[in-house]
Formats: structure tokens, sequence, C-alpha cells
């Protein structure tokens, strides 16, 4: 099985993170990088270079523009606006299942929560990733009844690593309307 | 492959609750299904309708395209006898008799000799690896024999289908895996379909598909997702 380190899921998931936060409203770049710390960036708050980067990346690719200028200097003056584009690649995003890998609740948190404030289907987010897991659960499982041990020990980590996703997807849907409550009052 | 079993809307409540509230399935010949979901959501009950121990209030259950809701009660029992095998938590091995005997029992109420018929069971408690315990009472037996021996049994008549539900709810993860594999492999072997109630993903995992059950209601995740 190969998997995505993480640190590439997280950059690649920046870009579509701000695409959600865009789509909810349009936003100056500070204000950006406050939703997205406050949400999603608790422990590693956003580097501003990385902001401005990303904008600029996410401008050329159309996927969002500039809404209004200020006057003035510096590229605090712009507010950034979600393109058509830009919301049809974050349902996309919202819309595909993760490759299921170890940790990556954080990047299905982010997902749900941006699922929440845009107003998408929530609970079928996590029912395709639900299936996704099982999927792979049974495809080891099969692979673990063919196996020697230590091919059934790699797979029996990989399939506790699962359950204990599956197990907070589980949860995740039971608290679904609570966290919807939460999600919209912060704005 | 064809459709061996199927649910069709089926409805039914205990008092003022549903259990099942337009539940529907339709299972393979050979088919294993595992039927996931939250404790309370009805999975018991649907196995119960399916395996016509339960009359649903209303929809229908066929078997082999026969209306099982229709069938009179001793039709109804013979099937359940002849054509399906159950595989509980616990407690479905009858404690006055040896674990051969038991395997053999419903050999015996088809009325098959004594001898023919615990040959029979001596083979499936050797594929099921408990031959062991053969001349052991289940009280005497750990839980995980236990279970295999009772493995043994829903399967000792050649079923199409075996009901299994929570069969690794109260065995350790080493057993129930164990359990799992024997039981999935020996269905294969025989071409029987599986129902198998869960709610372990890992226990689920030994199947062919999963389907979950919310509110009464059965829902594909894959396909009827949206629908
Ligand atoms: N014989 C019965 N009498 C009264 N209520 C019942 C009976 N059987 C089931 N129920 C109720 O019907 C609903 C569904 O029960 P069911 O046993 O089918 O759920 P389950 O999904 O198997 O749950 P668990 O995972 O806890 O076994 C529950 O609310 C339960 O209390
Ligand atoms: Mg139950």
């Amino acid at each position: 099985m190969v998997y995505t380190p993480w640190c590439t899921v997280l950059g690649m998931s920046i870009g579509q993170t701000f695409l959600g936060l865009l789509e909810s409203s349009p936003r100056h770049g500070y204000d950006l990088k406050r939703a997205y710390d406050e949400r999603f960036g608790r422990t590693r708050p956003l580097p501003y270079g990385q902001v401005y980067a990303t904008l600029s990346r996410l401008l050329k690719s159309g996927l969002v523009e500039v809404d209004s200028v200020e006057p003035g200097e510096g590229p605090e003056r712009k507010r950034y606006a979600i393109t058509e584009a830009g919301v049809t690649d974050v349902d996309r995003w919202l819309s595909q299942a993760e490759k299921p890998e170890p940790y990556l609740q954080s990047v299905l948190y982010t997902k749900v929560v941006l699922a929440l404030l845009t107003d998408r289907p929530a609970a079928d987010l996590l029912d395709t990733q639900t299936a996704e897991h099982l999927r792979l659960m049974r495809e080891l499982t099969r692979r673990k009844d063919g196996g020697d041990l230590a091919e059934q020990l790699i797979c029996d980590h990989a399939l506790f690593h699962l359950e204990a996703d599956l197990r907070w997807l589980e949860l995740t849907a039971a608290r679904l309307d609570e966290l919807a409550r939460e999600v919209r009052s912060h704005g | 492959m064809a459709e061996l079993l199927v649910a069709d809307g089926l409805n039914k409540a205990f008092g003022p609750t549903p259990a099942l509230d337009g539940a529907s399935i339709s299972i393979d010949a050979g088919e294993i299904v595992a039927v996931m979901g939250p404790s309370g959501s009805g999975k018991s009950t649907l196995l119960h309708c399916l395996a016509g121990i339960v009359r649903p209030d209303s929809g229908q259950v066929r078997y082999e395209g026969r209306e099982v809701t229709a069938m009179p009660d001793r039709e109804r029992s013979a099937l359940r006898r002849r054509q399906f095998g159950f595989v509980f938590q616990f407690g479905q091995l009858v404690p006055e008799l040896t674990c051969l005997e038991n395997v053999a029992l419903p050999l015996r109420m088809e009325r098959v000799r004594r001898r023919a018929a615990e040959q029979r069971a001596m083979e499936w408690l050797e594929r099921l690896e408990v031959t062991d315990v053969a001349g052991k009472r289940p009280g005497e037996v750990s839980g995980g024999q236990g279970q295999r021996v009772a493995v043994a049994r829903a399967l000792v008549t050649n079923p199409r289908v075996i009901f299994a539900d929570e069969p690794t709810g109260a065995l350790d993860s080493l057993n129930g895996e164990r359990v799992m594999r024997l039981l999935t492999q020996s269905a294969r072997e025989s071409h029987a379909a599986v129902v198998l109630v869960t709610h372990e993903a890992r226990v689920a995992s030994y199947s062919d598909r999963e389907v979950v059950v919310r509110d009464g209601r059965v829902r594909d995740l894959t396909g009827a997702r949206r629908g």
C-alpha cells in the first residue's frame, strides 16, 4: 500500500480549504488567514508568505478573483472572491473520497466543517468515506487470509487504524446536527 | 447471480416505536452480506424477519421467489430447518448434549440415523478445528470453541443461508477472527449465503459487501446514497 506523506496532503488541501472559506464569504487575505487559523490551524498557524503564495496560485488558475481593491499600498488592499470554477473545484474535492490512510481525520474534519459551512450534504460525505474505508478493509482482510504472519500483522495494523477512523466517522455522523449548529454560529 | 432472499418494504413495530420502517434488502445465492448499524437500529429485527422467525406488520419476504410471509407456520418452520442455519452471540447449544450431539441434532431432527449424523457432525467439527471438544458439554468449552461448534451445527444441514447475529460478540479479537475466517470459508465452500449482523467493521470485512441499517431502513452506502 502506498501512503501519501502527511505534508503533501496538507499542502494540497490548503488551497481547497481557502476556496471553501471564500465560498462562504469573500475575504481579504488577512481575514482568510485568521479564519483558517481559527478553524483548522490552531496548533500550526499559516505563515503570511504561504497565504499570499496560495492566493496568487488560485488567482492564476482562475479559481478566485479580486472582488474589490481599496486605495493604498500592500497586498492587504485586495478582497478575494471564489469563481464558478472555484466552486466546482470545492464541489469535486468535497465529494471525492480521500484515499484512506492513517491519521487523516483532520482532513475529514476540515471537509465536514466546510460542507456544513457551505450547506452541502455533510452526512453523504461521511457515508462516502465510510464506504471507502470498508472497501479497503475488505481488501486487507482478503489479503490477510492468504498471507503469512508478517503479512497478517501488517494488514492488521492497517485494519485497526481504519477501524479507528470508522469509529470517528460514526461518532461524527451521530453528532452532525450539534456540529452544524456550532459551525454556523461562528460564521 | 440469482436473487435468493429478498425483503421488500418491511415494517415492524413493537408497541409505539417502529423497529423496521420500510426496510428492503436483496441477497444473492452464495453472497456474504454484512448488516451494520448502530444499536437499536433494527438489525436483529431485520434478520428475524428475513429468517421467518418474526412476521413483519407489512411488507414481503421472498425466498427463491416464494413469499415466506404468506406461508403457513408448518411450511415456514420446515424452510428454517432445511434451508437456513443460525449462529447467535451465545446460548444456542443444548447444555445437556455433548458438542458432537449438538452438531448432529439438526440432522437427527430430519430423521438421519445416529451413526450417519454423528459422522457428518464429526466432519464439520474437523473443518471448524474443534474435534478436541466433541465429547464435552457446551458448559465445559471456551467461548471461541463454543462458537465454532455453533457454526458447525449451522452448516451441518448444508443450508442455503446462514443467519449470524453478532457471532463474535462475546469473543476477543483473535478468537473472533478465527470464527469469522472459518465461518466465511465454510460458507463459501458450500455456496451458502450469509447474513451477518455486526457492528464491528473488522468482522464485517469478511463479507462481500456491507449495508447499514439506520432508523429501521437499509442504506447501501455506495449505491443508494443520494437516492
Ligand atoms: N421483542 C421485542 N419487544 C419489544 N421491542 C423490541 C423487541 N425487539 C426489538 N425491539 C425494539 O426494536 C428496536 C430495534 O431492535 P433490534 O434488536 O432490531 O436492534 P439492533 O439493531 O439489533 O440493536 P443491537 O445492535 O443493540 O442488537 C429497538 O428499539 C428495540 O428496543
Ligand atoms: Mg441486535
